[in-house]
């Protein structure tokens, strides 16, 4: 623990650059699995592709996927794109599947009703499909920000910032408390974003709480 | 297929000397389950069941009725300590309860209970044979057992390979039964068994209930809250007030004849006086009726009944007068059959009838003719000056 | 592109291909073994007798949120070199989606079942293994096959230390700029990945009772 308040200014640092790389693939995936997952709510077949395509994206080790992408793209290999494309990857392939399940569970008679009373499709989504699907989405998006921020220390295996840093640092140097002020330092910011979300959703739907 | 004598022949192989025994008719009336001052309250507060006295005697289908909540439930799962008393003694066979360790205890005792609880990741066989298995039978007698007992119950061989979800609710109900039968348990409790199913099998599976009993002799606690199912079923039948008290325990005819309280009158129904023709016997003239067969060229006059090759009921044909062939399109359905059981089915199947006439069917189903409403009215009176209907 | 992963040279030897292979399996099997005699009883137990439900989800969340190259470098700072800290961070890493689908399965099974199997005359010890377990035995495959993907995928950081596997092709070829050498152990763990998966998948239907197969999928009628 000491570590941590002896080099007070470093981790703040690399704290940022983690909370940065972590944060950015979050709010890009989710971005994008809104229209793919509504998609694979809509098409059984986009359903077929998406989902194994999902799966497959997952067994390929983050690492790998890190030190592959700037050879795909043409970045550098310390640029911090290389860790956040993966991880953007990663997000799109868990929030297909959360958002997909979120809007298939929106009751057809809402919808219905919805149709009735005149919405158009895109107003429909936005005030009514999305907000309803809002609850099972945030359970998604909390295991993948959580998956996400414990991942980010793969990247500094290759060289690229957060508390990943403080771990292969603490390697060579042989100094453990450095490895832990990293892993605490993780384990914290997750646990935070985590109730920051939880909180989050809550405020979003109040309803889903009545009668509980 | 093995007679009644031969099957009960069977059975006594099987039969094991669990912690409750083997119950033996000993001539005179014996009780197989007693409860003596049983009074349960749960946590919260709730009395459940309060100060039962009641005995139940051997071989006999006992009813436990009343409305939602008053404990029925509690008092049959404290037989099987599913649920232990807060005070007082529960005897099965003249042994409390509470010195034999549950699962001991529930192996000798079959449970059947509402949605009939099969084990999903098991066959039909291996769900009937779950009990013979715990108790250390070999798995090859156990097998032979639940076959024997699938046909028992009347589901057919080739059910046994299945599993529970690929199976209706009235064949998981038999199924349950069978399931509750196999260790050969001289007392079965069953928990509304049947009122998760519709009424047409329900009344399938009452009737092979009472066969059932008659042939095994078992000494059965049933609960419901329908009390049509309660005066069908039950020997002694023993309404339950809300609040766990015990309002009255008798006969059937006795419960409709001379209810003890303004509960149980109003539980039995408004209609009790019609029930009670479910306990009458008597003599009703049938009359002769015409009958036509499909496709044939009649004359008509009257109602006419139209029937199959074996001579059972299809539909009336209206008294319309003139020539016309039968077909199937002018059929008036409807009406239920008399089979000579009771006045009450006698006067049904006239009340129910298009034509007014009761129709009346032999253990085949063939039509023997008609019995008419005012008929069984003359034998209810008869009945009545004989005194049988008691005031 | 696919040049390194087909050069023959690379499938032979102490450091070929087909040993590298069956390290990583061997470090993912065992980390499933060891994960799963730890955490299906913890989930099985909890899940049982109804109590201590928030450990589990707070002691799942928790372990999930611990970066494995952290776990794995602190152990062999701590312990040296080796398979052990492998084993450490992988088992972490396995134990909470087990824990968690063995907890939710058992919690899942038609309480009237898990009754009806104590009214039959079942004891504890019966109702959960006889009736919870089978019955829950989907979603214990689900925790599984899910703890199987990341244990597949991650053993590849084990190469970081200095331990075998397939993560050498990609620590190696890192440390020489070999691109063809990297992509090839990507590529063999995404494939060891879908085969392992393959592989439970064929288990749980060997071991799951075709009565708990959704209907009118399979069984006869
Ligand atoms: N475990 C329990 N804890 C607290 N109260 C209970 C418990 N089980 C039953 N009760 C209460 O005890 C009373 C009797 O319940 P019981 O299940 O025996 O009723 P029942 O006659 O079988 O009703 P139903 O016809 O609805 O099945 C009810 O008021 C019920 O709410
Ligand atoms: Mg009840």
């Amino acid at each position: 623990m000491t570590w941590i308040f002896e080099n007070w200014e470093r981790f703040w640092e690399v704290t940022a650059v983690h909370l940065r790389l972590s944060v950015v693939p979050v709010l890009a995936g989710f971005a994008l699995s809104i229209p793919l997952g509504w998609w694979a709510s809509r098409s059984p077949k986009a359903r077929l592709v998406l989902f194994p395509f999902a799966n497959v994206l997952f067994t390929i080790p983050s690492i790998a996927l890190i030190v592959i992408t700037p050879v795909l793209i043409g970045t550098k290999i310390l640029d911090e794109i290389n860790v956040i494309v993966p991880l953007t990857v990663y997000t799109v392939a868990l929030m297909i599947r959360s958002v997909a399940d979120a809007l298939s569970a929106v009751p057809g008679n809402v919808v219905a009703a919805a149709n009735a009373m005149g919405f158009r499709p895109l107003r429909r989504f936005l005030t009514v499909d999305f907000p309803l699907a809002l609850p099972v989405t945030i359970a998604g998006l909390r295991v993948a920000t959580v998956s996400n921020i414990s991942m980010v220390s793969v990247g500094a295996l290759v060289g690229l910032g957060g508390y990943g840093q403080l771990f292969t640092e603490g390697y060579q140097t042989d100094n453990t408390d450095k490895v832990l002020a990293g892993l605490i330092g993780t384990v914290v910011l997750a646990v935070l974003a985590d109730g920051l979300l939880l909180l989050i959703g809550r405020l979003l739907t109040p309803w889903a709480r009545v009668g509980r | 297929m093995p007679g009644y004598a031969e099957r009960v022949k069977v059975f006594g192989i099987y039969i094991q000397g669990g912690p409750i025994g083997v119950v033996v008719a000993t001539g005179g009336i014996r009780r197989v389950i007693e409860f003596r001052a049983v009074t349960k309250r749960f946590e919260d507060g709730t009395i459940a069941v309060d100060e039962l006295d009641l005995a139940v005697e051997a071989g006999t289908i006992t009813v436990f009725v009343g409305p939602s909540g008053c404990g029925k439930t509690t008092s049959l799962r404290m037989v099987n300590r599913m649920i232990d008393p807060t005070s007082g003694t529960i005897l099965v066979d003249g042994k409390d309860v509470l010195t034999v360790d549950p699962p001991t205890l529930r192996r000798g005792i079959g449970y059947v209970i509402q949605q009939a609880g099969l084990f999903p990741h098991r066959t039909v066989l291996d769900n009937i044979a779950t009990v013979p298995l715990l108790s250390g039978w070999d798995k090859r007698k156990a097998r032979t057992r639940a076959a024997e007992l699938l046909e028992i119950v009347g589901l057919d061989a080739n059910f046994g390979k299945r599993y529970p979800a690929q199976l209706s609710g009235g064949q998981q109900q038999r199924v349950g039964v069978a399931r509750a039968l196999a260790a050969d348990p001289p007392v079965l409790l069953m928990d509304e068994p049947f009122s998760a199913v519709d009424p047409v099998v329900r009344e399938d599976l009452q009737n092979e209930l009472l066969r059932l009993q008659a042939e095994l002799d078992k000494t059965i606690v049933f609960v419901t809250h329908d009390i049509d199912e309660a005066l069908k079923l039950g020997e002694r039948v023993a309404v339950f007030q809300t609040g766990g008290h015990l309002a009255q325990y008798a006969k059937p005819t006795e419960l409709l004849s001379a209810p003890a309280n303004d509960f149980v009158a109003s539980f039995v129904g408004r209609d009790r006086g019609y029930r009670t023709l479910t306990f009458l016997h008597a003599e009703v003239p049938v009359h002769p009726v015409a009958t036509a067969k499909l496709g044939e060229r009649v004359t008509i006059t009257d109602w006419t009944l139209v029937v199959d090759e074996q001579n059972r009921p299809r539909g009336w044909l209206s008294g319309v007068d003139g020539e016309v062939e039968v077909s199937e399109r002018d059929l008036v359905s409807g009406g239920s059959l008399y089979d000579g059981s009771s006045l009450r089915g006698a006067l049904d199947a006239a009340l129910s009838s298009p034509s007014a006439l009761g129709v009346v069917v032999d253990d085949a189903g063939a039509v023997t003719g008609v019995v008419k409403a005012d008929d069984v009215i003359q034998a209810l009176a008869k009945a009545r000056a004989a005194g049988e209907v008691p005031k | 592109m696919g040049g390194w992963l087909f050069d023959p040279a690379h499938w032979s030897g102490t450091t070929g291909i087909p040993v590298r292979l069956l390290e990583h399996l061997g470090y993912t099997l065992l980390t499933l073994v060891i994960a799963a005699l730890i955490a299906i009883p913890l989930g099985a137990f909890v899940g049982h007798t109804g109590k201590g439900g928030f450990v589990i989800v707070g002691l799942s969340n928790a372990l999930r949120a611990l970066p494995t190259t952290a776990v794995l470098i602190l152990v062999v700072l701590w312990a040296g070199l080796g398979d052990f800290p492998v084993y450490v961070a992988l088992v972490l890493l396995a134990i909470p989606p087990i824990m968690a689908g063995t907890y939710a399965g058992i919690r899942a099974v038609d309480p009237v079942t898990v009754d009806a199997a104590r009214g039959v005359g079942m004891r504890e010890s019966s109702v959960l293994l006889q009736v919870e377990i089978p019955n829950a035995l989907p979603l214990i495959y689900g925790g599984f096959r899910g703890a199987a993907l990341q244990v597949v995928a991650t053993a590849t950081i084990a190469a970081y230390t200095g331990a075998g596997g397939l993560g050498r092709f990609v620590f190696d070829g890192l440390a020489l700029q070999d691109f063809g050498q990297m992509l090839a152990g990507a590529v063999l763990v995404a494939l060891l990945a879908v085969l392992v998966d393959l592989g439970f998948a064929g288990l749980q239907r060997l071991t799951v009772s075709p009565g708990l197969r959704p209907v009118g999928s399979g069984g006869k009628s």
